[in-house]
């Protein structure tokens, strides 16, 4: 378990905090945000790499603020796998088993175990020079689980590697999530590593916490207009009531529950948009009219501007559905939302 | 026979390719000219003299030390200035630097107004039986004083071409910052602290000015060629010039290939 309390850091360019975390025994925990967030930071902070200016960082209730790195058995893997160069696969995975004594006996086993569990066997006399992108991540997580470290910090180790060595490594992660007591904690900027591999999340932003919770609350339950941004909700507005009735612009949106009267805004997700042809088709009580502004090229999806008075939409929508249902710029088509899609915060 | 490619170059390349000539010749002309012009009997001969050896024997020794003190002191600096940020780094980087512009004879004088008897550094030294004044320990002194910023900036770069996140990962693992030094640090940078102890040790055993300053006697081989030359003339001094250049050259060309040796790891 990971505990961190008021924490303060001040680097001459950057500085990070308040923040406060909890992260339980065991748990897969995501860190997302922008370049420059400071999440990196934060894992070195926790691994005992950078000195806290203020506040408290407990492992498993054990205080660990002013330990120095190696007292406090955390593993740390990062992008670029900082393989030792000079060592063989064997030698990098066996690095760190010296100083853990104890550990010695039940490890020679627990390292047998993690070379297949990784399949790494066929590449223990190899230096890390030789080893494809995916072979070289697998050897760092070996290298760091083998000591048996209550927490494990990723710092992302899945964005600089080619797509295929990509699912190899993530399935790497969550197998090994799987078999150890091991609390993980990876930063990402992939929404897909977020949401198959997370149990909960985190986003930052300039050094703070924004909203921490469930992977898919954050997808589709944002609390901050760059939380809904950073996810990717791209149908965010700012809302006007009249009564119990919410307006954006001059439609009035339906939601499943009537809003605190705090929230201020709306957002929904692109693919949470339907674009019909026809204006029958859906029984949503938000249904409106409008015309197709754009039609932009997204690789495998779309995204379809549609403007409804003075109200621009964005949906996505997968190529097949495009050509079939014949949309084009210009086009009058109608838009449909479900009310539990809509978000109020 | 010429490719087309050079046949094809424009005269810009041209005018590189006469610079560059006459850079190697202004180099190697005199080089050659010196390495010729001594005959193998008066080579010989001057090998056959026992102040010629102990004056060349003085200068390799009192310039490895120096670059073996460097070693000892100048890693550790060499690390600090490598991975850390800290107020005053560029002053300190600056100090450094120092040895390389002042004028040489002035390093001997400075190093002598420290080591006389006026100051307290020189009295506790005299009072140790420390003698710095035409002493072998005068020599490294001074040869550790202009070679230092040589070592230090080599076996810099070295560390600075290490990812700190190797020694991280190693902490990370348990390893202490000595043992995370030793296991990952210095393997993968002793390549340029062979670097930087021939550049020191190189520098070391050019230098004259200073060293005529603080000791003249013993003589290193700087000295003994430049006593040759004020008292029998250019002749007389070749030859020992010739013995320096060539034990130079050769120990430089092993640790060079030393260090240039392909390592195990790619």
């Amino acid at each position: 378990m990971i505990s961190i309390q008021d924490l303060h850091i001040r680097l001459s360019d950057f500085s990070l905090g308040p923040l406060d975390l909890v992260i339980p025994e065991s748990e897969f925990f995501v860190l997302m945000g922008p370049t420059g967030a400071g999440k990196t930071v934060l894992l070195e902070a926790i691994a005992g790499l950078l000195t806290v200016t203020r506040g408290h960082i407990f492992i498993h209730q054990k205080e660990v603020t002013y330990l120095p790195p190696e007292k406090r058995g955390i593993g740390i893997v990062y992008q670029d796998q900082a393989l030792f160069p000079h060592l063989t696969v064997r030698n990098n995975i066996a690095y760190g088993l010296r100083y853990h004594p104890n550990r010695q006996d039940r490890s020679g086993e627990s390292m047998d175990g993690l070379i297949s569990l990784l399949n790494l066997s066929h590449l223990m006399d190899r230096f890390p020079g030789n080893l494809s992108g995916g072979e070289k991540q697998r050897v760092a997580l070996a290298r760091a689980l083998a000591v048996r470290p209550g927490i494990l910090l990723l710092d992302e180790p899945l964005s600089a590697l080619d797509p295929n060595f990509k699912e190899e490594v993530r399935n790497a992660l969550q197998t090994l999530h799987q078999h150890t007591q091991t609390t993980f904690m990876m930063v990402t900027h992939d929404f897909a590593d977020a949401l198959s591999l997370a149990d909960r999340a985190a986003v930052i932003h300039n050094g703070r916490i924004e909203q921490v919770g469930q992977v898919n609350d954050i997808f589709q339950k944002p609390v901050s207009g760059f939380v809904a941004d950073f996810v990717g909700m791209k149908n965010v507005f700012h809302v006007q009531r009249k009564g119990p009735k919410l307006f954006v612009g001059p439609l009035e949106i339906h939601l499943e529950r009537p809003p605190a009267p705090a929230k201020a805004h709306i957002a929904v997700r692109p693919e949470d948009i339907v674009v019909h042809t026809d204006a029958f088709v859906s029984n949503s009580p938000n249904r409106f009219k409008g015309h197709v502004v754009r039609v932009l090229d997204q690789g495998f999806m779309y995204e379809v501007q549609i403007r409804v008075g003075e109200v621009n939409f964005k949906s996505l929508m997968t190529k097949p559905s495009l050509f079939e249902s014949g949309i084009r710029e210009g086009d009058e088509v109608f838009i449909s939302i479900r009310p539990a899609a809509v978000h109020a915060f | 026979m010429i490719s087309t490619a050079v046949k094809k170059q424009g005269p810009f390349f041209w005018f590189t390719v006469l610079c560059g000539s006459a850079v190697l010749a202004f180099i190697l002309l005199p080089l050659t000219e010196l390495l010729t012009a001594p005959s193998v009997g008066m080579l010989r001969e001057t090998l056959e003299d026992p102040d010629v050896v102990r004056s060349i024997g003085l200068s390799m020794y009192t310039a490895g030390a120096a670059a073996l003190i460097s070693f000892l002191f100048g890693t550790p600096l060499a690390f600090l200035l490598a991975r850390k940020r800290f107020r005053g780094k560029r002053l300190l980087e600056s100090i450094i630097d120092l040895p390389i512009v002042i004028p040489h004879p002035v390093v001997g004088i400075a190093i002598l107004s420290v080591a006389g008897k006026n100051h307290v550094l020189g009295q506790i030294l005299h009072e140790l039986g420390i003698r710095i004044m035409g002493s072998v320990t005068g020599i490294i002194t001074v040869l550790t004083f202009v070679g230092l910023p040589f070592y230090i900036n080599a076996v810099k770069d070295g560390f600075e071409g290490i990812s700190p996140r190797l020694e991280n990962v190693s902490r990370s693992l348990g390893a202490s910052m000595f043992g995370t030094f030793f296991r990952i640090t210095f393997p993968l940078a002793w390549r340029s602290m062979v670097i930087g102890f021939i550049m020191c040790s190189a520098r070391a055993i050019s230098e004259f000015g200073a060293v005529v300053i603080v000791a003249y006697h013993p003589m290193v081989a700087p000295v003994m060629i430049y006593e040759r030359f004020e008292a029998y003339g250019l002749k007389y001094s070749q030859p020992v010039a010739v013995w320096l250049v060539l034990v130079c050259l050769v120990l430089f060309f092993v640790l060079r290939m030393l260090t240039l040796s392909r390592p195990k790891t790619p």
